[in-house]
């Protein structure tokens, strides 16, 4: 502890050094260096907002942190309670959802009886609204932070099949409430809630040799065990519905490269076919009509399994898979992985060696418990070195949401800013592949995303986004309206801190074009403040956090 | 021209600036990047699983008309399929495209697909568009990694023509996707000239480097269309395309490659295809799908004229559908589908692949028409002839061609 906090004096005094800026006095501690609480928020509530800044500087670094780690910070407020409202999906079961929320057929169906069903793209938008909203003005914006995280970690996509009507559930259900539990309960509240058994297919898994489940069982009034009306007519084929017994490997693949293992995990191709035995019968009882997880005795291979060297013994039924989970949830691959991952997300592209071998021990001595990474993880001083600061390129999502706290918009989401999101790149709970979207900046940094985060830069300050009103004037207004003091008052609210001469420069020489043209006509020029909060939000410092 | 615009576009930012900024303008080398030899590579997703038996239908085979008695297509007769060679006919709403079926620029190819059966059409996209069929953790694209392999700045080399990028273009190679042409602009208003001004001398200046890079490629690609008016070029003289989203995205890709702007690879797509019922024979669902079509590439092949030669279109889907219908008149997910290939090179006029009697017992599961041809193997050809020399092992890891399909000269 004290070799780490010598480090870490090291680093400050490194920092101070180094950097241009006058030291801003705070009330962090000295070992975080200048600038703490707006780099903490960068990382752990998409980016400062002014209620958040003063709330770190009031409770100081660590003291936030403990608060929004024992989620004893305030209830949502009247009026986020009051948007969220207005999302009736949201609190709806998954069996309710597929009910009113139901797909072209059905609701064909029910308008020849006269009833009008909602379609089911309204409960992707809802739920994206929703995730918008508590990132930019819920009360602990670090828990939105790592539900961001772990649902991007253990990814399922609205746009296969049944998906649509379970990831509500998943999110509220499965991720939520374990982000500040234990890594091997958020692991099992996923493999067991239906929309990872579906995205992944083990719902439909069995010992192989399993015959053929005919109409026979049907009659008898036994759900067919596979693919009954599985989708939409817009993913999977409602008329396969034959059952197709056999093992599948998706969901045990997966689960060992992206979920725990990692792709150098160490296992290998029969380690995948071990764990997806121990995994048949894991299922969902009916995907539309009745979306729970269900353990189907017949489809599950009795016989003993050998994953990664460990004996499963034979009969051990619905067990199997939790042993499997015992057994990953504490394997130091799946330290190592999952150090990796966080170091990645919540330090640079490029993590320190150093910083995930402590990392990884931590996991393992911790035995798994994901406070204890947050705090090691907040605590390390790579975490606060001068080359972590703005070492990260923001997301699509992470962008638009700390653009709209550090502009305190008065946000109401609506339809459009969710497919803003999605033409730079990040269509909210849709994300292509299990990898879920990328967590490093390469992906991200296209010309296309670029020119969209560009014009919602100049849309969002001139009130051009659906849905987000900004009030420039009141978020800064300088002693003395010169272009200088604009850049730099509205630099500081925006940026965190004080523009780089580099950007301040640039900007005013963008404003001066105008000015001059502007006394040309002999007219005194106000300056243009909108172009000026366009211009930092769309710059290459307002990207990196 | 872009190179001599966005320097241009760099001295005025940074004589704006006023202040010195490190940056050193990095020679574009799309000179290199696109030597003579190399053809534009367009590929056109048709999205929801493509009935391949009614897109090319085998007319000819007599368990083909058992299979599908309210489906099937006739071989004569009124709505009769366009004879094409040997048992196959062509859906007759794709007549727009016999003439270039007999000039020797279309082929097409027969029962291709996954090499395992994937009838979910997210796996099945995924896994055609990730080049890695089984392996769902790919990062990229197929289409990407055939880019990535060299360094090149040219703003506009790989252009997907809808709203996200798709699956395919994921990856390290810079490529951009916009919904139209004419939305890749900045929306700045009246200060367009500042804001743009502004913004291309803040990321000339980013001390990241791929945001330099990729900005320079932004601001470059911009002013490529802005001075040019691409956006507005409108068709060669006497064409026109279909109404329709597809017709428009093909127009722009037109724009692109007439505007020789570094093009080497465009993706679109086009949905509407997942025929469950009421799918209709020479009339109806499927009919009006094949009109929008064949109009649109019929038009892109007018539209680019002479340059067609420099271009290879590649129409695919990620599954067929069912040898029998279903009792919606329908067809559902199945396996092997058609490949349409268009251009340059091509060795048209044939059909290519293996195919057979669609009898139940030569059928995937007994019901669907097999990929006797892995979907990799003509996309491989193709890349190969639009890209000498590009590293396949790379683009397709795993995957070892078997022998050579012929489509290109």
């Amino acid at each position: 502890m004290r070799l780490l906090s010598l480090c870490s004096l090291a680093v400050v005094l490194l920092s101070c050094a180094s950097t241009p800026h006058p030291v801003v006095r705070s009330e962090a501690p000295p070992d975080q260096g200048p600038g703490a609480e707006v780099h903490l928020l960068q990382r752990w509530a998409f980016g400062p907002s002014e209620r958040d800044l003063a709330e770190v500087r009031r409770l100081g670094v660590r003291g936030w942190v403990e608060e929004r780690l024992a989620r004893k910070d305030a209830p949502v407020s009247a009026a986020l309670e009051a948007k969220l409202q207005e999302f009736p999906t949201l609190t709806m079961s998954m069996t309710q959802l597929a009910s009113d929320y139901p797909g072209k057929k059905e609701r064909e169906q029910a308008l020849l009886d006269g009833r009008e069903l909602m379609r089911p793209v309204r409960i992707g938008l809802e739920l994206s609204a929703a995730k918008v909203l508590r990132a930019v003005e819920g009360p602990n914006p670090l828990e939105e932070v790592l539900v961001d995280f772990w649902f991007n970690h253990f990814n399922v996509s609205a746009d296969k099949g049944a998906v649509r009507w379970m990831v509500t559930s998943y999110e509220r259900d499965a991720i939520r409430p374990h982000v500040f539990g234990r890594f091997r309960d958020l692991l099992e509240a996923t493999a067991r809630h239906p929309a990872m058994l579906f995205y992944l297919d083990n719902w439909r898994s069995t010992r192989d040799g399993m015959p053929k489940l005919g109409q026979r069982l049907t009659r008898r009034g036994v759900a067919p065990m596979m693919m009954e009306d599985d989708g939409d007519g817009d993913d999977e084929d409602p008329a396969e519905s034959e059952p197709k017994p056999g093992l599948n490997e998706n969901y045990a693949r997966e689960l060992l490269e992206l979920h725990t293992l990692g792709v150098d995990g160490g296992y290998s191709q029969q380690d995948v076919r071990e764990v997806a035995r121990s995994f048949t019968g894991w299922s969902i009882r009916r995907p539309r009509r009745e979306p729970e997880f269900v353990f189907r005795r017949r489809a599950h291979d009795m016989e003993a399994k050998q994953v990664l060297g460990q004996v499963i013994p034979a009969r051990g039924g619905e067990a199997d898979g939790e042993k499997v989970l015992d057994l990953l949830a504490r394997h130091p691959a799946t330290a190592r992985h999952l150090a990796t991952k966080l170091a990645r997300r919540f330090v640079s592209d490029t993590p320190p060696p150093a910083l995930v071998d402590r990392l990884a021990k931590v996991f393992l001595s911790s035995d798994g418990d994901l406070p204890t990474m947050y705090r090691a993880l907040i605590d390390s001083p790579e975490f606060w070195a001068p080359e972590a600061r703005g070492a990260k390129v923001k997301t699509p999502f992470e962008f638009v949401v700390s653009a709209l706290r550090a502009t305190g918009a008065q946000v109401e989401v609506r339809p459009r800013l969710v497919q803003a999101l999605a033409r730079m790149g990040e269509p909210l709970y849709r994300a292509p592949a299990p990898t879920g979207f990328p967590e490093v900046a390469a992906p991200w940094v296209n010309s296309g995303a670029l020119v969209a985060r560009l014009n919602f830069s100049l849309d969002l300050v001139s009130g051009r986004v659906p849905g987000a009103r900004v009030s420039l004037a009141s978020l800064a207004t300088p002693s003395t309206p010169t272009a200088e003091a604009w850049v730099d008052t509205l630099g500081r609210a925006l940026l965190g801190t004080t523009p780089s001469e580099e950007t301040r420069a640039t900007v005013l020489a963008a404003l001066s074009k105008r000015t001059e043209a502007a006394s040309a006509e002999g007219e005194p020029s106000p300056v243009d403040v909108q172009l000026v909060a366009g211009l930092l939000l769309g710059s290459p410092e307002f990207q990196r956090q | 021209m872009s190179l001599l615009l966005s320097r241009r576009l760099l001295l005025r930012a940074l004589g704006l600036s006023g202040v010195g900024l490190a940056f050193a303008p990095s020679l574009s080398n799309r000179a290199l990047a696109s030597p003579a030899s190399r053809r534009t590579l367009v590929t056109v997703f048709l999205r929801g699983g493509v009935d391949g038996l009614s897109l090319v239908p085998p007319v000819e085979d007599a368990a083909y008309h058992r299979a599908r008695p309210t489906l099937a297509l006739r071989a004569t007769g009124e709505g009769a399929a366009l004879k094409l060679s040997g048992p196959f006919g062509l859906h007759p709403q794709l007549a727009p495209l016999m003439s270039l079926w007999n000039e020797g620029h279309l082929a097409v190819l027969h029962g291709v697909g996954l090499p395992t059966p994937v009838r979910s059409h997210f796996d099945a996209q995924d896994f055609v568009e990730s080049g890695t069929p089984g392996r769902k953790s790919t990062p990229d694209g197929w289409l990407n990694r055939a880019l990535s392999a060299e360094e090149s700045a040219a703003p506009l080399r790989a252009v997907a023509l809808q709203a996200t990028l798709p699956r395919a273009l994921f990856g390290d190679a810079g490529a951009l996707a916009m919904g139209r042409l004419e939305e890749f602009r900045l929306r700045a208003g009246k200060r367009g000239a500042e804001a743009t001004r502004g913004f291309a001398a803040l990321y000339a200046g980013a001390v990241d480097q791929a945001l330099r890079t990729t900005g320079q490629g932004a601001f470059d690609a911009l002013s490529q269309l802005d001075e040019q008016h691409l956006a507005r070029l409108p068709p060669t003289s006497g064409v026109e395309y279909p109404r329709g989203p597809l017709g428009q995205r093909l127009a722009d890709i037109a724009r692109l490659i007439r505007g020789d702007v570094g093009l080497e690879v465009a993706a679109t797509e086009m949905g509407g295809w997942d025929t469950h019922a009421a799918q209709g024979a020479a009339t109806g669902t499927f009919a009006n799908r094949c009109t929008e079509l064949a109009g649109a590439l019929s038009a892109f092949a007018r539209d680019v004229g002479p340059l067609l030669g420099r271009v290879t279109v590649v129409v695919l889907t990620e599954f067929g559908r069912t040898v029998r219908e279903n009792g919606s008149r329908g067809t559902d997910h199945g396996v092997g589908s058609a490949m349409l290939v268009l251009g340059g090179g091509v060795k048209g006029g044939r059909v290519y692949g293996r195919f057979e009697s669609l009898t139940p017992d030569r059928l995937q599961d007994g019901r669907d028409v097999p990929a006797w041809t892995d979907v990799r193997a003509p996309l491989a050809e193709v890349l190969s002839a639009c890209r000498p020399g590009v590293d396949l092992t790379r683009v397709f890891p795993g995957f070892t061609p078997g022998p050579s399909l012929g489509l290109f000269a």
